[in-house]
């Protein structure tokens, strides 16, 4: 390849910050040449690693025969509890609740038991089969319905929210209500699969290729059950497949098994469980039953709320603990309760452990707050926007939240106006009751529903982040951060990050591999974090640079610093440009350090969980939706008919990929709450491990009319990198508008009289049941 | 061991030969005797369309077709489509739009609009949905690829007229 020569005559560089700057890897996901783990070159003798699964959902192990796998063709070894050399445990908040492999009893139906190390996957799955486990079935819980938080086990210690005097408030209201809203969990089905390539190094050093979003976690996890320090240890990941916070902590299993094996017979060893067992044997969205109790006034106004939210943890605490405290962080969404409680029910189920998944616990908490403001609808026989409208949270007042942090970035009135105006809804609230009167079988519906997302890690110590810039004396620059690209344009936001401190194009910036042996002790990319901490962290980095550089031209041409301007591709000194480039050569041989670690730390933050207070967030993101949407009421089928968004991103960092975000998060937020469905049976048997059984929205399945807009007046009030907003995982919740219009297009069979109590994931037969139970009320 | 077998394809327009597993697919011969990595594995189970090849003009699943099978067929990838180092208009439509975002789908995708422009060089928006509804996409909301796929088809009418 030709270098190419940055223009030093440019006004402008090309793929600084808020410029559509295309992904990094753009070029090579189009010809097939991104290299994700399993397309890596094998080192020669790898080994591949198959997990045996336990076949109850809860019991004693009282013989385990591994004798046939042991012998089946090609099998290398076969991994048990006690080849674990350090601790049997992968729990990632410390709990010791979390086995890499199974010892003594199993706890759900696909619990990880012993892993096959074999010539070839093929041999490893097929001995896998050949095993003989003997159980003595223990009792178990899979649904969450008629657990009692006061009662029944919970996995981690639950949270309480309070302000004011919510039962107080409830009982003087003029009008109460009370009700349950139930709402399903989600597969992640991130197209590439989990998978971990363990390679031995010396002095018992291991290096494993690992499709995560937590480097560091996975090095420690590692570590723990190899009974090794950190610094044995090395993660390292170029690109995911796709993670949406299915690869925060649920990577650690494949990765200490693959570890333990290479470690153990001195050979490359990969584990890339198939399909089946990765949706059978690793976490998903937790589902959640809420009960509120709502005390409001004839106007809609809200005066009191009561919500418990009882969430199906699975059998570990895994990231429960964040996940349920997060969905009371957000059981408010955008809305002023003047007196609340609200408290958070972490039960234990024998059901595999549910994690993070975009959103985190917010979407199901958002799903309790617009589940109350639709009761109050109904019962108020207003339209659910009035409603909504009335009880948005205010700028100078009405601005405290359950948790006492004061909202004071509020830009949701504007946000819904806007949207309601370019979307019309006024004009198609008329349309579609003129419509529904005339239609005897198909009837639409249509909701607007918005956003407030919290963001920051509400662990607080996870709000940091580093970065290693290297300026080579060509003048480019190698970049490496702690956070880790999955396909939403990190990398190159921190790219372009870079690029604008420099002032030098986008392609003199290489951005490197994801490595604990680059920058240490990193967060998960997660929490919509990655662009708003590892930006600000290499932001600093390149600032040190330039300082030094600074102060290296001030004192060689004798200049005030002032007079050191950094222009595109060069460098202004005084009255002389010279290209950014020969500056650092002459830097380099002045023997000026030009290489960097810059760090950053979220400023502002504190939370108290005991006392249930403080600002867990340094800012919050703001969006909304308008969804219509026709049902059959014949058969409980739907179609969206057109969906119209205006969400924000504050000054955008890139237009480009955010829309990418939106859309993408859009679609993934209606899967959840319309077709995707995780379904258990009696046996505790996740029955719905496949797409063939679990649905996925398809090109096919998006809204035949789709108008998605940023809002491009905003600008982040704090001091976030070049004044952006995340956002990985606000938009996802912009779903809810479609579960809305369904509830409205099924409220129309009853004349809008009877809120029509549709539970989530509103498959075509809920829709029908919840159709049929308001014909049969009317 | 399972039996190796002796497969002849033309892969991308050069004929190749390679001993594969016997009853191995042709995802896993590709991917691991002839090193072409571009189709991927999603599901093994034809249910998300990451393996998408096209086989002798016909779309296909590689994850289930029998490598054995495909003996003396001329199988094109993703991997193949540019020419002396300038990209296929359909990449170049993905690369431009943001049609890619993780990239893992993307492989598949391509194969299954090249099959579709292949067929009807100037498809409907609804044919493209048509087309595409076979394969997954976990990121993007597919509006980017539907446009991609469009923005292709109409870069082709313009280069032929
Ligand atoms: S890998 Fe072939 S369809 Fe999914
Ligand atoms: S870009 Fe990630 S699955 Fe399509």
């Amino acid at each position: 390849m030709t270098a190419h020569q940055p223009s030093v005559k440019a006004t402008k560089i090309a793929g600084g910050v808020h410029t559509d700057q295309r992904h990094d890897s753009a070029h090579k996901h189009v010809t097939g040449e991104a290299i994700y783990i399993d397309d890596m070159p094998e080192p020669r003798g790898t080994l591949h690693g198959c997990l045996g699964l336990s076949t109850v959902a809860h019991g004693k192990m009282v013989k385990i025969d591994l004798a046939a796998v042991r012998t089946a063709p090609g099998v290398v070894d076969v991994l048990t509890a006690k080849d674990v050399p350090g601790v049997n445990d992968i729990s990632p908040t410390g709990r010791h609740d979390e086995p890499v492999l199974a010892e003594g009893v199993v706890q759900f139906y696909g619990q990880p038991i012993f892993c096959v190390i074999a010539q070839t996957r093929e041999q490893a799955r097929r001995a896998c089969k050949l095993a003989k486990i003997e159980y003595e079935e223990l009792p178990f819980v899979v649904d969450i319905g008629g657990l009692d938080v006061e009662k029944d086990k919970l996995v981690t210690p639950n949270l309480t929210l309070t302000r004011g005097d919510a039962a107080e408030a409830i009982r003087k209201a003029p009008r109460r209500l009370k009700g349950q809203v139930r709402n399903g969990g989600q597969d992640h089905f991130y197209l590439e699969g989990q998978i971990s390539m363990a390679v031995p190094g010396e002095d018992g050093d291991v290096t494993i290729y690992c499709s995560t979003q937590h480097p560091s976690e996975v090095q420690h996890m590692v570590g723990h059950a190899l009974g090794v320090p950190s610094h044995a240890v090395t993660i390292e990941i170029r690109r995911m497949g796709g993670g949406f916070g299915g690869k925060e902590t649920q990577g650690n299993q494949f990765a200490a098994l693959a570890a333990i094996a290479a470690k153990k017979l001195g050979r490359a060893v990969k584990i890339r469980p198939d399909r089946d067992d990765d949706m059978t044997a690793t976490g998903k969205r937790h589902d959640f039953l809420i009960d509120y109790e709502i005390g409001f006034d004839d106007e809609g106004n809200i005066l009191g709320v009561e919500f418990t939210y009882g969430a199906r943890c699975g059998f570990s605490s895994d990231l429960s603990g964040p996940v349920t405290d997060r969905a009371l962080f957000h059981c408010d969404n955008a809305y002023f309760y003047p007196a609340v409680k609200a408290v958070s029910a972490p039960f234990y189920t024998n059901t595999v452990s549910n994690t993070a998944f975009r959103g985190f616990g917010g979407p199901q908490g958002m799903i309790g707050a617009e589940r109350i403001i639709d009761e109050v609808a109904f019962a108020t026989g207003k339209d659910p926007l009035e409603i909504r409208r009335k009880n948005f949270y205010g700028t100078t007042d009405r601005n405290v939240t359950p948790y006492h942090q004061t909202v004071e970035d509020n830009i949701i009135h504007r946000i819904f106006d806007e949207l309601e105006q370019s979307a019309d809804y006024d004009g198609r609230r008329r349309e579609i009751r003129a419509f529904n009167n005339n239609s005897r079988f198909i009837k639409r519906g249509l909701a607007i529903t918005p956003v407030k997302f919290g963001i920051s890690f509400t662990a607080t110590h996870y709000n940091q982040a580093g970065a290693l810039v290297h300026v080579y004396t060509d003048g480019s620059v190698h970049l490496n951060h702690g956070g880790t690209e999955m396909g939403q344009g990190l990398n190159t936001k921190v790219a372009q990050v870079v690029a604008e401190e420099f002032q030098i194009d986008i392609d003199q910036v290489k951005i490197t591999a994801t490595t604990t042996g680059k920058v240490p002790n990193t967060s998960a990319t997660a929490a919509s974090s990655g662009a708003d901490l590892n930006g600000m962290a290499a932001q600093d980095g390149a600032r040190q640079i330039k300082a030094r550089l600074i102060d290296f031209a001030a004192e060689k041409w004798n200049v005030e610093k002032d007079q050191v301007v950094f222009l595109p591709n060069r460098v202004r000194i005084g009255n002389q440009e010279i290209p950014f480039g020969e500056l650092i050569k002459l830097a380099y041989f002045a023997r000026i350090q030009l290489s960097a670690a810059g760090f950053y730390k979220t400023p502002k933050i504190h939370w108290d969980r005991a006392k249930g207070q403080g600002r867990p967030f340094y800012y919050y993101a703001y969006g909304a939706a308008c969804a219509e949407v026709s049902v059959d009421v014949l058969t409980g089928e739907y179609m969206v008919e057109r969906v119209d968004i205006l969400h924000e991103t504050g000054r955008s960092l890139n237009k480009a990929l955010d829309l990418g975000q939106i859309e993408g998060a859009f679609i993934q937020g209606m899967g959840w709450l319309t077709t995707e469905e995780l379904w258990w049976d009696a046996k505790g048997r996740l029955r719905t491990f496949a797409p063939s059984t679990y649905k996925i929205p398809l090109a096919s399945d998006r809204p035949k009319i789709f108008n998605v807009t940023l809002a491009d007046w905003s600008e982040n009030r704090e001091n976030t990198v070049y004044k952006s907003k995340a956002v990985g995982e606000p938009p996802f919740m912009l779903g809810m508008a479609v579960y809305h219009a369904l509830t409205d297009a099924v409220a129309s069979v009853a004349d809008h009289k009877l809120h029509p109590q549709l539970d989530a994931p509103a498959t075509p037969e809920r829709v029908l049941m919840a159709i049929e139970r308001l014909k049969a009320a009317r | 061991m399972a039996k190796k077998v002796p497969l002849q394809i033309t892969l991308n327009g050069e004929e190749r030969a390679e001993f594969v597993e016997s009853g191995s697919t042709l995802l896993t011969a590709l991917r691991d005797r002839f090193d072409d990595t571009s189709p991927k594995g999603g599901c093994n189970q034809g249910t998300c369309g990451a393996c998408t090849v096209i086989i002798d003009g016909e779309l296909r699943l590689a994850c289930l077709t029998l490598a054995e099978m495909c003996d003396g067929a001329s199988v094109q990838t993703t991997s193949g489509m540019a020419k002396g180092g300038v990209l296929h208009p359909l990449q170049r439509a993905f690369m431009e739009g943001f049609a890619a975002q993780c990239g893992f789908c993307t492989p598949g995708m391509i194969m299954a609009a090249k099959a579709l422009l292949d067929r009807v060089p100037n498809p409907s928006r609804d044919e493209v949905i048509e087309a595409l509804a076979g394969n997954i996409c976990r990121c993007t909301g597919y509006e980017p690829i539907i446009n991609a796929v469009l923005e292709a088809a109409r870069a082709n009418s313009h280069n032929a007229a």
